[in-house]
C-alpha cells in the first residue's frame, strides 16, 4: 500500500511538470486575451513555428529551400553552419517580433471595433496560414532540437528519493528544467503587467479601448507588444514542448489542450493560467493511473475536456477569472 | 436662426482672449444620418464654453470630432491658430486634449491612483526602451509624475481611495476619478462630456467647484456638454446651443436664455 502511495506520488509528480508545459501554451492565450479581447486560435500555430525557426536558424537551414530550388532547379539546403544557441533564439525572437508587426499591419488593424467572432475567426485563418507558411519555409519533417537542457532521468532524484523513502522517483531533468522556467516566466510577466508603465497600458486598453485612446494609448503599438510578448511566451513553448517530443506538426495540437486549462483557470487571469494547466496536468494522470485499468485506458484523451466542461456548468468564469455579472 | 445672437459678442470672461479652437462649418454623417450640419464655434484660451441642446442634438458627436474618435466629412478645424489634419484620437491626446465621458470609462479593474497615472501617458510615455535598459531609470521618472499625480488627488481631495479599484467606488467618486485622470494629462483643452448626469445636488455643487477651480488655478480651457441649466448658467462663460445636428444659438448665458429659437427648441415646438 505504502508503494502504491508513493506511486500516486510520483504519477502526481509527473502530471505537474505536464501541467507546466500546458500553462506555458495557456499563458500566451491569456495575454492576448487580456488585452485585446481576442482568443487567439493560432497560438498553438505561434509555438510550432517558432521552434521550427529555432531549428531553421540553428542548423543554418535555408529558409524557404524547397520553393527556391523547384523555382530555380538549384539543390541549396544549408548554409553550412551552425549557430550558437544564444543567437539563434534571439533572431527567433526577432522573426516573432516581426511577425506580430506583420499581424497588426496585415490583420488587426483592419478589424478594429469589430465583433470578437470576427477576430476569432481572423486567428483561425491566422493559424492555418502560419501553418503552411511554417512548412514552406523550413520543411515539414520532424525535426529534433536541442537547445542544450538535459535531459533523460535525473539520477540525483531518483537516488535520493530511493535512500530516504526506498522507492526511487522518475523524474525528467527536462521537465524540472520546463518548472523553473515557466516559474521565471510568471513571475516576470506579472511584474511587467503590474508594476511597468507599458504594462498599466496594457491592462487599461484591455479595460476599455476609447479611454485608452483618450488618455493618448495607441492601441496599435499596445498591440504589437501584446503579440510580441505572445509570441516570445509561444517561444518559449515551442523550446519546451519541442525538446521534450520533437518539432513537428502535433506541437501545434497542444493549444487544444490548453483550452480545458484556460476554461480552469479563467481566460483573464495569469496565475489561473498556471494553476489550471497543473490541476489538469496532474488530474489527467492520476485519473489515467485510479481509473484507467478500470474502465479500458486512454482517459488523458478526454479527461481535461470533461473537466473543463464541468467547470463551465458550475464556473462559467473559471477560478480566477472576472466575475461575469449579468445586470437584467 | 438669430444671426444677431451668434454675432453678438459676449460679456463672458472668454472675450478677449485669444481663440483656441476654431471649428469651421462641420458636418457629420453617419450613413444617410446627418449627426452635424454646417456647423461653427470657436473656444477661447481660458474659457468655460458649454454646449447645450436636447437630447440628440449631436454634442456628444461634436465632441468626439474634437478628440478624434469621428472625423468630419465637411470642415475645419483650427486648434492653437493651426489647421489640424485628421488625425487618430491618440495623437490628439498627445496635442493636449483631454476627455471625460459620459458613462464613465475608467479602468475599472485598476486603483484610482493607477487610473490617474495613465493619464499621464501623453507626459511620460510608455517607456519600453527605457524599461528594457535600466528598470531604475523609468523608475525614477515614474516617481516625478507620481508627484504631479498625488498633487491631483489632494486638489480632488480623494486621498482617502487612492488604492481603492475604481469599480468598487460609487457613482459620484468615479466622476471625480475620471476627471482627476484627464487632468494628470495638463490639457490645454478639458471636454467634459455631461460631467454632472446622474448626480445628487450636494455632488453636483462639489464637481462644479472644482471645475470652476481647475479653471481658475490652472488656466485650462474647458468644453462642456451639460443638461442642469442652473449648472450651465454657474459655470459657463459662453454656450452654443445646438439642436437637430445646427448650431442655434451661441452667447452668454444670459443671451442664450432669452433666445427665441432656444427656448422652443427645449420645449419642443415642432420644425
Amino acid at each position: 500500500m505504502h508503494e502504491q502511495l508513493l506511486f500516486a506520488l510520483e504519477v502526481s509528480l509527473n502530471g505537474l511538470m505536464t501541467g507546466v508545459l500546458y500553462s506555458l501554451v495557456a499563458l500566451g492565450f491569456v495575454l492576448i486575451f487580456k488585452a485585446s479581447g481576442v482568443f487567439n486560435y493560432a497560438q498553438g500555430v505561434m509555438a510550432l513555428f517558432a521552434a521550427l525557426t529555432l531549428v531553421g536558424f540553428q542548423s543554418g537551414q535555408v529558409p524557404f529551400a524547397h520553393l527556391i530550388n523547384a523555382v530555380f532547379g538549384s539543390n541549396i539546403h544549408h548554409f553550412g553552419w551552425h549557430l550558437p544557441v544564444i543567437l539563434s533564439i534571439l533572431l527567433t525572437l526577432l522573426v516573432m517580433v516581426l511577425l506580430a508587426v506583420v499581424i497588426e499591419k496585415l490583420v488587426l488593424k483592419h478589424l478594429i471595433n469589430q465583433e470578437p467572432i470576427v477576430l476569432f475567426m481572423a486567428t483561425i485563418g491566422l493559424a492555418y496560414f502560419l501553418e503552411g507558411f511554417g512548412d514552406l519555409m523550413w520543411g515539414s519533417e520532424i525535426k529534433r532540437l536541442d537547445v542544450g537542457i538535459p535531459q533523460g532521468i535525473s539520477e540525483s532524484i531518483e537516488n535520493f528519493t530511493f535512500e530516504s523513502l526506498g522507492y526511487g522517483f522518475f523524474i525528467d531533468r527536462l521537465d524540472i528544467v520546463a518548472t523553473a522556467v515557466a516559474a521565471v516566466l510568471v513571475i516576470s510577466l506579472t511584474v511587467f503587467s503590474q508594476y511597468s508603465r507599458v504594462g498599466r497600458a496594457l491592462r487599461a486598453v484591455a479595460d476599455d479601448h476609447q479611454a485608452a485612446l483618450s488618455v493618448g494609448i495607441s492601441l496599435r503599438y499596445i498591440w504589437v507588444v501584446v503579440w510580441s510578448v505572445a509570441g516570445f511566451v509561444a517561444l518559449v513553448a515551442g523550446i519546451m514542448w519541442g525538446a521534450k517530443s520533437g518539432v513537428q506538426f502535433s506541437l501545434s495540437l497542444i493549444a487544444l489542450k490548453a483550452l480545458p486549462v484556460l476554461m480552469l483557470g479563467g481566460f483573464t487571469s495569469i496565475p489561473g493560467a498556471i494553476i489550471g494547466g497543473l490541476i489538469i496536468g496532474v488530474g489527467e494522470k492520476l485519473f489515467e493511473f485510479l481509473m484507467g485499468p478500470l474502465i479500458g485506458g486512454a482517459t488523458e484523451n478526454w479527461f481535461a475536456y470533461v473537466l473543463a466542461l464541468v467547470f463551465l456548468v458550475f464556473r462559467p468564469q473559471g477560478l480566477f477569472g472576472e466575475r461575469i455579472i449579468e445586470r437584467v | 436662426m438669430t444671426e444677431e445672437a451668434m454675432d453678438k459678442p459676449s460679456d463672458g470672461v472668454g472675450c478677449g482672449a485669444a481663440v483656441l479652437m476654431d471649428i469651421r462649418n462641420v458636418s457629420l454623417r453617419f450613413g444617410g444620418v446627418k449627426a452635424l450640419r454646417d456647423v461653427s464655434f470657436d473656444i477661447r484660451e481660458g474659457e468655460i464654453r458649454a454646449i447645450i441642446g436636447p437630447n440628440g442634438a449631436g454634442k456628444s458627436s461634436m465632441l468626439n470630432v474634437i478628440n478624434g474618435f469621428y472625423h468630419p466629412q465637411e470642415g475645419e478645424i483650427w486648434f492653437r491658430g493651426k489647421r489640424r489634419p485628421p488625425m487618430k484620437p491618440h495623437t490628439i491626446a498627445r496635442h493636449g486634449i483631454a476627455r471625460t465621458f459620459q458613462n464613465i470609462a475608467l479602468f475599472r479593474g485598476m486603483s484610482t491612483l493607477d487610473n490617474i497615472m495613465t493619464g499621464r501617458i501623453t507626459r511620460m510615455g510608455l517607456g519600453l526602451l527605457s524599461h528594457a535598459i535600466w528598470w531604475g531609470w523609468a523608475e525614477r521618472e515614474e516617481v516625478q509624475h507620481r508627484e504631479r499625480v498625488e498633487r491631483i488627488i489632494d486638489f480632488l481631495e480623494i486621498q482617502p481611495i487612492r488604492k481603492t479599484p475604481v469599480g468598487r467606488l460609487p457613482y459620484g467618486l468615479q466622476k471625480r476619478v475620471e476627471l482627476g485622470r484627464a487632468l494628470a494629462a495638463e490639457p490645454t483643452l478639458l471636454l467634459l462630456d455631461e460631467p454632472m448626469a446622474g448626480m445628487n445636488v450636494e455632488e453636483k455643487e462639489d464637481l462644479s467647484r472644482f471645475i470652476l477651480d481647475v479653471n481658475d488655478e490652472f488656466g485650462t480651457t474647458i468644453a462642456l456638454i451639460e443638461h442642469d441649466m442652473g449648472v450651465v448658467m454657474d459655470l459657463s462663460d459662453r454656450v452654443v446651443v445646438m439642436d437637430y445636428g445646427r448650431k442655434i444659438a451661441d452667447g452668454s448665458p444670459q443671451e442664450v436664455r432669452n433666445n427665441q429659437d432656444v427656448i422652443d427648441a427645449y420645449l419642443g415646438v415642432p420644425h
